[in-house]
Order: structure tokens, then sequence, then C-alpha cells
């Protein structure tokens, strides 16, 4: 096992440089130029190109890439070219909104879709089941932030019930953390949800037809033991798997619902260093959120050998 | 047990009685701002088991040491003024505001539910104003950029020499006196007293040369000055002159100008920076310093009064007057959507909201404590079409002339803004309702007919060849201002070729010189802010300065020499006489076609702020006070 972890994230390091060559071309060939948004409205050409110079982007391409690779290997991912403060600092300030985002949406998400899967399966093809199967195609259906704007509407604007926008800094207190983060994770969890308690059914299902299945009910365990450790348990890896890439949407997700719930997270600072130009923004974010998901799915390949000790690396 | 809880109120006065179910733990219960509050009564907190205080300010200061004396910690100080912690409810009572002497458990959760059963309002606030702005504060240098967020950062953080009233006459603001010569060649200019940069160093002429030098290599209305400049000396540390080469009229309404790029007074440390380098320091000397710590680039920029800050004592107008802070602390908070912005000014979590959506303002008219203010008769936003005078076809004239019959403004504004109370119809290109508005040139916009407008390019020449429109996708006026202008030019039978993209890529492509095919243009639509349109040396966008000029690149020498003249002029007559002559020609030349006017009225909780200033160019904050 350790062998393998060790092969794993060595085979990371190609991977990050394809990502940052990638990256880096493809915004220095999209349209757009920093300088000309800095230099502003009623600045001339001139102005525009005096600007340019002095951020070097007249440089040539490589040049610039050399640069930016260099100071990348000394763990520096560069300055922004409009606020002109570091970028590691920038993405450090907005990492604790999308954790907490991200954190918060993926334990509602499967608090509540693993036991309505699970009940799903349990009692198919009846009203239960139906209803689960309801929610989940309303789930998949419903743009986030269509159901966003809906949740603020009644639980903030009308029934003042909580805010409509903002983050709290866990630092501030336990309460107005969570109080902040409920609507944001309940319009995100939605689609995951959904995904989470279709997967739980259809692999519930499935093992709840395998012989040992049959044998422990015949020898009379209750029906809770028979679903919570001999089915869900080997049920497992298929959910456990789409765990993990549904973390992948949700990281994607973030990007809408930071912005209709005014979160100060990487999603809106990608959003905003994208519109901007802000290239070493962009080029630091991207960076981070493969090395996220490269890591995430080195988590994923690991557990399945806690879940199933079939598997062995 | 005893049980000592306090209620520390700096600011608002209010006090806080316990819940009468906890009388019998109450000994003491009083108001202070430190540990008074206890030793007063003649009782030593130190020696109690537990200590209950709920403030927002000063409770470090005061409690942090006998904490610490006793093994205690004090958790994060809460923030009164995080984003939304406006309203009240159980979940913000500040719980962690506690003082615990000793390691019982026990002890901690029963100060922990009585913190949390103590009301909020006896929370002493600090005066706090949010204000949603139209973008965020992504640069701090209000020289090196012209994005109109700098200036408003800048005008927070910052004084300058003059200010500019509400009708755009200058009067001293970090001058004192002033004197000039007869021939207006010489200006002498004596700082009044009292004035300091945030880190405590009085401004000095140093400071204020540097400044306008580096104003002056950056800023259009700056160049134009220095251009007449011969020499800036400092007599002493608080007299400089200003000597001319030409009796130029506009200097003190240079110095008082607001909108973009305002001539900011620095340190000269700062002001030394080269202008096309950002500055990395935002030390000013005005009513609001920039706590350049909570600044969360995208997010919040956070200003904090100034208690050193001496104002004028003339009643604020404009950017003239005394600027006093009204508050503590002011957050601009950048919210990318409106629909958010909408949502949190009617609850209450924002107290104002500088540009609301257009289609948004019927439900703000009707909301609860939510007022709506036009910011002033010439502070409005001015729709131009820009034409490309370099390549064909608009490098005709008769083809440019021709577009005036495609634009019907009613249509334009109809699209953009909806309801006549906040727009105008405004036919010439210095702003309606300003000092110089004339009717020079606008024959040409009182024919709108497109048919007629596609046999006019006909008769010029035009012979189908495509014309490049840049698109703008992601704005809410310019977006709907060109689609409005692509479906007339379809009318007139033009061949158009739409180039559809964010704003971000319009500006980047608008400066290309090339021809369309090449990655050029042909048309594009953008505004311009009504102060600035108002004054012909402040409106860059009516020159015609070739390539020197604005995208599009207009060349006219005889407007650029009726621009001058305008700034020679010594009378209000001579001015508005050349004004009128100036749009004239422009127009002639089209150096832009307009397509209206139109106010975007201002949002704010009326029942929690007033003495906001309006007609400005450039939002004032520091005069808004909070109820």
């Amino acid at each position: 096992m350790t062998a393998y972890i060790v092969r794993r994230i060595f085979a990371v390091l190609p991977v990050m440089a394809v990502v940052a060559l990638f990256v880096f071309f493809l915004l220095r060939f999209a349209p757009g130029d920093p300088a000309a948004i800095i230099a502003g409205e009623d600045a001339t050409n001139e102005a525009i190109e005096a600007v340019r110079a002095k951020l070097g982007l007249d440089r040539p391409m490589v040049e610039q890439f050399a640069f930016w690779i260099w100071r990348l290997l000394h763990g520096d991912l560069g300055v922004s070219i409009f606020s002109n403060l570091p970028v590691t600092r920038l993405i450090a300030q907005r990492l604790e909104p999308t954790a907490a985002l991200t954190l918060a949406t993926l334990f509602v998400s499967v608090a509540m879709a693993v036991p309505i899967g699970v009940v799903a399966a349990w009692k198919a093809r009846k009203i239960a089941d139906r209803l689960v199967m309801g929610f989940a195609v309303m789930g998949f259906a419903v743009p986030t932030f269509v159901l966003a704007y809906v949740l603020i509407y009644f639980f903030a604007v009308r029934w003042q019930m909580l805010p409509v926008q903002g983050y709290n800094p866990i630092g501030q207190g336990f309460g107005p953390f969570v109080e902040s983060l409920i609507l944001p994770s309940l319009a995100l969890g939605i689609t995951y949800m959904a995904l989470i308690a279709r997967i739980t059914r259809a692999s519930m299902l499935e093992v709840l037809q395998q012989d040992y299945i049959r044998t422990a009910n015949a020898k009379g365990l209750a029906t809770d033991r028979v679903l919570l450790l001999h089915a869900l348990k080997n049920a497992a890896v298929p959910i456990v798997t789409v765990i993990g890439i549904g973390i992948a949407l949700l990281i994607s997700g973030v990007v809408i619902t930071e912005t209709v719930f005014n979160i100060p997270g990487l999603g809106r600072l990608t959003v905003d260093a994208v519109l901007k130009r802000d290239y070493p923004i962009v080029q630091g974010l991207i960076l981070v959120f493969a090395a996220a998901k490269v890591f995430l799915n080195l988590l994923i390949d690991i557990s399945y050998a806690f879940l199933d000790p079939r598997i062995r690396y | 047990m005893r049980l000592f809880t306090a209620t520390l109120a700096t600011e608002t006065n209010t006090f806080s009685p316990l819940p009468t179910s906890l009388q019998n733990y109450k000994e003491s219960v009083t108001q202070a701002t430190g540990l008074e509050l206890f030793t007063n009564v003649g009782i030593d907190p130190t020696q109690r088991k537990i200590v209950v205080a709920k403030s927002t300010n000063h409770l470090m200061a005061a409690y942090g040491p006998i904490a610490k004396k006793s093994g205690c910690s004090i958790p994060t100080p809460f923030r009164a003024a995080s984003s939304s912690s406006l309203r009240v409810s159980w979940l913000r009572i500040p719980w962690n505001r506690i003082l615990l002497k000793g390691e019982s458990m026990t002890l901690r959760l029963l100060a922990g539910l009585l913190a949390l059963i103590l009301p909020l309002s006896a929370m002493a606030q600090e005066k706090v104003l949010r204000a949603v702005m139209h973008a965020d504060v992504r640069v701090i240098d209000p020289i090196w950029t012209t994005q109109t967020i700098a200036g408003i950062h800048g005008a927070l953080i910052y004084d300058t020499l003059f200010g500019n009233d509400a009708n755009q006459k200058p009067h001293p603001q970090m001058v004192g006196k002033y004197e000039i010569s007869p021939d207006r060649l010489h200006y002498s200019f004596t700082l009044r007293d009292g004035l300091k940069f945030h880190d405590g160093s009085p401004v000095t002429t140093k400071d204020v040369i540097a400044s306008l030098k580096r104003w002056g290599a950056k800023d259009g209305v700056g160049q134009r000055l220095m251009g007449y400049v011969t020499e800036m000396k400092a007599v002493d540390d608080k007299t400089f002159t200003m000597d001319l080469k030409e009796p130029y009229g506009m200097v003190l309404e240079s110095l008082g100008k607001s909108g973009t790029s305002i001539p900011a007074i620095m340190r000269e440390k700062e002001a030394l920076t080269d202008p096309q380098q950002q500055i990395k320091e935002s030390i000013g000397s005005g009513p609001y310093m920039f706590a350049k710590d909570q600044w969360v680039p995208g997010s919040k920029a956070v200003y904090l009064k100034n208690k050193d800050y001496q104002p004028r004592s003339e009643p604020p107008s404009g950017f003239a007057g005394g600027k006093i802070p009204g508050v503590d602390r002011i957050e601009l908070i950048w919210m990318p959507d409106p629909q958010t912005a909408m949502s949190a000014l009617i609850n209450g979590e924002i107290d104002f909201w500088e540009n609301p959506n257009n289609d948004f303002l019927p439900l703000l008219e009707k909301a609860k404590g939510v007022k709506l203010l036009k910011t002033g008769k010439i502070d409005s936003t001015q729709g131009m079409i820009r034409l490309n005078h370099l390549v064909p076809p608009f490098n005709n004239p008769k083809m440019r002339q021709a577009m005036y019959s495609l634009v019907n403004q009613e249509d334009f504004l109809r699209a953009i803004v909806g309801n006549p109370q906040y727009y105008k119809v405004c036919p010439g290109l210095l702003t309606c309702g300003g000092p110089y508005e004339n009717d020079g040139g606008t024959q040409w916009m009182k024919h709108y007919d497109p048919k007629k407008a596609g046999q006019l390019m006909k008769e010029a020449g035009y012979k189908g060849e495509p014309i490049t429109v840049l698109a703008a996708t992601d704005h809410n006026t310019i977006t709907p201002a060109t689609q409005v202008l692509i479906e007339a030019m379809r009318q007139a039978g033009l061949n158009v070729d739409v180039q559809s993209m964010d704003w971000g890529s319009v500006v980047t492509r608008r400066a290309k010189k090339d021809p369309p095919a090449q990655g050029g243009w042909n048309i594009f639509v953008t505004t311009s802010g009504g102060v600035g349109s108002a004054n012909p040396v402040l409106h860059t966008w009516i020159g015609a300065a070739c390539d020197k000029g604005l995208f599009g690149w207009p060349c006219d020498p005889e407007v650029e020499k009726l621009r001058n003249a305008f700034g020679m002029a010594a009378t209000e007559e001579e001015r508005k006489k050349i004004a009128k002559d100036l749009q004239t020609r422009a127009m002639d030349d089209v150096v832009y076609i307009p397509f209206g006017q139109w106010d975007t009225p201002l949002a704010y909780r009326a029942d929690r702020i007033e003495g906001i200033v309006p007609n400005t160019g450039l939002a004032v904050l520091w005069g808004i006070k909070k109820k």
C-alpha cells in the first residue's frame, strides 16, 4: 500500500506539468488583455502599451512561461496583476469559505441521500421509493441558481430566518458560521443528493438480491442489521466513487452558489480572475484545483481497500 | 456561585439587565467600558469564578490582561462588522465574548448559555456603513488606473487641493488660501493647517508637487494642465507656486476634478512611483483610512474613520466643503449578482447600493425602508456609438454622417432603462442639464430613417462590405444598446458582422487599429459619465486628436483647437460660445453618435442612513451617517 501511495504521488508530477503548460498557453491565446482593463475606459493605446510593458506582458510568451515556471518551482505562484497581492495569499483568503461550503454540502448531502437511497431500495416500487425517485428527478432538473433564489426568497426575505448572503468565518462564532452555510449548502447539495440517492438505491437493490441477504433474512436478523451491516457495506464502493466524483462537481458548482450567496470563495475568485484576465491568479487556481482533484482520487482509491477487503494494491 | 455580568456600551450606551430567571446569580449589573464596571461597586473581577462581558469594542484591552493572568483565554474577538451581522437572531449572539476563570466544563457551559440568553441589543454597535458598489476594489492606486471604483477608493483615503461642487465650480479643499496673478500665469497655493497623513506625518508641498506630477503624467486632464505648466516650486513646507506658459483657464477645475483619476495627494514616497506602476501602500490624508489587512480583493474593502482628520467648515457640496466622516467604518462590498444585492438591501444586510439595475427599480420603490435617489441633473450616463475613423467604410465622413439616421434615442433608452422617469433624450455631445448644453449640430439627430440611412450609404460608396460590430454580451446597458443598433443597421440593409464577446475582450480589441479582417473593428458601443461629459476639456471622448486620441481615432485639428480655446477662455459667455462651436464641429465630424442620457439612481436604507451628497460624478461616501 505504501509503495502504491508513493507511486501515485510521483505520478502527480507529470499531470501537474501538463496542466501548467496547458493553462499558461490557453490563457495567453484567449482574447482579452489585462493591460487594457487596468488602463481603463479613457486610456489611449500608448497608455495601454505602457502598462503592458510594465507588467512584462510584452515579452515573448516562452520567456514569460519560463519565468513563471521558475517561480513556481520555488513555491511562488506569482502576484496578482491587479491587486499586487501574492496569489498564495489570495487563495488562502478564499480557501476557508469554499472548504466550509464544500464540506457542509457534502455532509448534508450524504447524511440525507444515503438513508433515503437505502429506504428507496428497501421499499422498492412502493410509495416511499416513488417519492425518493421523484425527489431525485427534481433534484437533477432544478438548476442550482433557481433553487438558490427560491430559498433566499422564502427563508431570508419573506420569513427573515436566515441571511440572504455573506459568509461568517468559524472564528467569529459557530452559530453565525452555520447560519451562513445553511441555504448555500442546501442549494448546492440538491443535485448531489439526487445523484447519491439514486446510486445508493441502485447499488443496494443489486446487493439485496444476493443469496447472502436472503440467508441473513432467513436466519431472522433484524431488518436494520441486514440493511446497514450486510447490504450497505457491500454496496458502498460505487457510492464512495460517486461521492468522490461529486466533489469535483461541487467545486464547479460553488462558482454559481458563491456568486448567488455572495460567499468570497475560490469559485468567485476564479470567475473574477478570468473576467479580468488576471493570469497569475487563474494559473495558480487551476493548479490548486488540479492538485486537489488528483489527491481526492488517490483518497478514494485508498478507501476502496478499506471498504472491500478483496481490493489490494 | 457568584456571577457577574456586564454589558460594555462604548458607542450606544445601551444597557441590558439579566433575565429574571438569572436574577439570583446577579450581584451587579451596570455599564462601563472597562474594569471600573466592577471595581466602582467594590468588586474585584479577578476574584470571581465567572466574568461575562458582551461588547464589540475594548474587551481585549480591558479584560485581556486579567484573563491572561488567570490562565484563561479570550476567543477571537467578535466582529460586529461581519458582512451579515446586522440582523438579530439567537445564532448571532457573540457567545465567544466570555471570560472564564478555571477549567470547569460546567462553568464554561453555564457561561456560554448565559451569553446566549443576553439580548444582542445590549451590544455596543460600531457604526458601519455597508455599501455595494458597481465593482470591486481590486486596484488601490487611483492614478494607475482610470477605473471608477479606484477613484471612489481614492476619494475616501486621499484629499485633493480643490474640490468641484455640485455645479462643478472649484473650491479650496486642502488649500487654505491661494492667489492668481492678474495675467493668470502665476498661481500661489498655501496648504491649510492640520493636514496629516494617516501615518501621522504632516502633508508638505514636497508631497503635493510629487503627487501632481505623477497625476499629470497619467491622467488626460492632468496631462493637459501640465502641458501649460512650466514650473512648480515649493516656497516652504506649506506654500508652493505654479507657473504657466499660457493663461489656461481650467487650473482650479482640473485640480478639483472628480470622476476617475482624481489629483490625489499622496506621500512623496508613493508619489515618486513610476505612474505606469501601481503604488504599494494606500496612505493618504483623507477622511478614511484603508484597512489593507482586512482587504479581500473581489469581495470587500474596509475603510476606518480617520479620527485626526480636520474637515473644512463649509457645508458639503459635491467634492467641495467639509468632509465629515459619518461612520466608524465603511465596507465596500462587491456583489456580482444584482438579485442578491437587491435581496440584501431589502433584508437590511446592506445600507447602500450604488447602481441598482433598472429592472429592479419598481421592486425597490415598493420595498419598506428603501429609497431611491436620483443623483443629480448631470450625474448621469451618456450612451455613445463609436465609429472607427481609420478604416473603411467609416473613414468616409458621408458614411459616418449617414449613421445618425439609424439612431432613434427613444428605442435605445427604452431597451436600457424602460421607465421614462430615469432617462432623457439628449441629441448633443455635452451633457444635457449641464452648464454647456447646447443645440450645435443636433440637427443630425432629427431624421431617424434606417432605409434613408442605407440609401445615403450607397450614395457614399458603400457596396455591402461587412461592418464589424464589437458586441459585448455581459454589460447591463451596453449589451442591449448594441442589440438595438444592430437591428437598425440590418433594417438599413447593411452587412453586419456581429462579434459577440465579453466586455473584457471588447476593451482589448477596440485598441487595435488594424482592419476588421485582421482583428480590428468598425463599431463599438460604450458609455461616458455625465459629469465628465459636461465639460469640453474633461470630456475626452469629444476630442479628435488622431493617433493620440481615444479608440476610433477621430482626427480633426479644428476640434482640438476649440477644446484648447475653451480652456483659455476667460469668461463664462466665451466658454459657452466655444462649447457650441465645438459641439457643432464634433458632430459634423461624427466623433461619436450619442444615444441618450439616463440616470442610475442609487438605492439606500432611508431608515438607517442619511447625508448622501448627490451630484458629484463619483460616489461620495464620507458624509453618510448612520441613524
